[in-house]
């Protein structure tokens, strides 16, 4: 365990160490952002309504008490889309969309020998495989939690609209009471924290895969399995760090 | 000229190689040979540095290559062309970018001329016109053929093939030995070639060296290789009934 991690610690030096040349690593970026964010749009799109409709049901339903005014609904339903669930619920889907992608691609690589291949040209795979796809999930990870915040507030009002709940002008009362900006900036950090482990964890498990398609497979869903563990983990420790 | 000199590796405690020492000459097709799990492999990774050696050193053209710092290899590594057994073709690009590779992240040449120097590598395998199929639109044959293409066209001058021909028809096979051998000395390349193919023992066989239970046990050429009084050579040689027969003959 220990070890591993060491492993980990010194393929991520590797990673972020010599640049080959820098017009290839744009190409190779541009290449990640379709390949791991560009197809992660539709997902992210689709939950993201559903679970910002349910959240807002949800507070709906457990706050049904004449003395609690109608806006508390909109306002918690924010709050939780925010700090939680679009950072941490939409990164837990990621991290089994991108893990097993970036797993199962990695290690076909190690067992057909094309990272051999990379290597012995002189290229330093860590960098020129796994570099680009950190750096891009970086960037357009939280691109992406902020659409997903979006489309869950959008979620929670179309939930008014056809569920009744609370009326929508409250909702949107709701939703406009107590800003904090502080709490974007909480959703943020989370965000680009999580962001970096599902890359570099499942890009370590996929790099170091030994054997045939058989471990390809179960590095595919350790990588999902670890990199979950992983968000939960730091998504207790920042917030217990940032909001205490 | 690629000289590895006393070369002893294990896994664990199984002694794979032991103390091997051996050179391999320019503009020759220098063969190793040996049985299934012998060490072909692990000495041929040995060369090409995916593996250090426990002790010992492989020097090209009498520059160090064993046990220093990856960056300090990175100057022999673009003298070097490898053919995996797999082939190992980057399944993500077609045909045209996979030879296209080493060009795109070594020179600085335009697209045209590297087009053009593509187009030379791919002709001189005798592929034409397959520039955009993708890797797994390809036979067993072409991928070999594609993977050479690859491994040459940044002119390489040291080439190593691990099994060129295993997997493949008689035919498909005679016709890769022919071509390695062939840019080999048109390119003047020093060329290791790891097999168990009979064929290319006799063929391409410019220099042999046999490697039993992890020891070079023999070294001759392929003139020599038949007459040899050495009892395991003569073993693995005639091991199938074909070659038998032969030697009856
Ligand atoms: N990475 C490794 N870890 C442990 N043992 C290994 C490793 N690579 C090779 N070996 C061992 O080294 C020995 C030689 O293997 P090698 O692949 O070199 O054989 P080979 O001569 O190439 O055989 P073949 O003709 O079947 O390809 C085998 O016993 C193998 O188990
Ligand atoms: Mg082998």
């Amino acid at each position: 365990m220990l070890r591993k991690l060491g492993d980990y610690l010194t393929l991520m030096y590797q990673t972020f160490s010599r640049y080959d040349k820098s017009l290839v690593f744009r190409k190779r970026l541009l290449h990640e952002f379709y390949n791991l964010g560009f197809t992660s749009i539709g997902i992210v799109l689709i939950l993201s309504v559903f679970v910002g409709a349910v959240a807002t049901i949800l507070v709906a339903y457990n706050t049904d008490n004449p003395l609690l005014p109608e806006k508390l609904i909109g306002f918690s339903a924010r709050q939780m889309i925010i700090q939680e669930f679009s950072p941490t619920i939409i990164s837990l889907i990621l991290a089994g969309k991108l893990g097993s992608q970036i797993a199962s691609e990695l290690g076909t690589m190690r067992v057909t020998q094309q990272i051999d291949a990379l290597q012995v040209m002189g290229i330093n795979p860590a960098n020129y495989l796994i570099l680009p796809k950190i750096i891009s999930c970086l960037l357009f990870i939280p691109v992406l939690i902020v659409f997903s915040i979006v489309i869950g507030i959008l979620g929670g009002w179309l939930a008014c609209v056809f569920t009744g709940v609370i009326t929508p002008t409250n909702y949107v009362v709701g939703l406009r009471s107590w800003f904090e900006p502080y709490s974007i900036t909480f959703a943020m950090i989370k965000t680009v924290v999580f962001a970096f482990l599902i890359t570099s964890i499942s890009s370590y498990i996929g790099y170091t895969v030994k054997g045939g398609s058989v471990e390809v497979g179960k590095a595919s869903t350790q990588s999902v399995v670890v990199s979950s563990i992983a968000i939960i983990v730091f998504d207790l420790i920042l917030t217990q760090m940032l909001l205490t | 000229m690629i000289k590895v000199e006393h070369i002893s590796k294990s896994f664990g405690d199984h002694l794979v190689l032991d103390d091997i020492t051996a050179t391999f000459e320019r503009g020759k097709t220098n063969l190793i040979i040996g049985q299934s799990g012998s060490g072909k492999t692990v000495l041929t990774k040995i060369c090409i540095g995916l593996f250090e050696p426990d002790s010992g050193v492989v020097t090209f053209d009498d520059r160090p290559f064993s046990n220093i710092k990856e960056k300090h290899k990175i100057d022999i590594r673009k003298d070097m062309g490898v053919l995996f057994q797999g082939g190992a073709l980057f399944d993500s690009m077609n045909v045209e970018e996979n030879v296209m590779f080493p060009l795109n992240m070594f020179t600085d040449m335009s697209y045209e001329e590297k087009l053009e120097r593509v187009n030379f590598c791919l002709n001189r395998v005798n592929l034409k016109g397959v520039n955009h199929l993708m890797t797994s639109e390809l036979s067993g044959g072409m991928m070999k053929r594609v993977a050479i293409a690859r491994a040459i066209s940044n002119s390489p001058k040291y080439l190593f093939c691990d099994e060129p021909n295993s997997g493949l028809d008689p035919v498909t096979s005679e016709l890769i030995d022919d071509l390695i051998s062939e840019i080999t000395e048109e390119y003047n390349m020093t060329t290791i070639i790891n097999t168990h193919d009979m064929n290319s023992v006799l063929k391409i066989g410019q220099t042999i060296n046999f490697i039993y239970k992890g020891k070079l046990w023999w070294q001759g050429d392929s003139k020599s290789v038949l007459h040899s009084d050495n009892k395991e050579l003569d073993e693995f040689l005639f091991s199938t009934e074909l070659t038998k027969r032969l030697k009856t003959i």
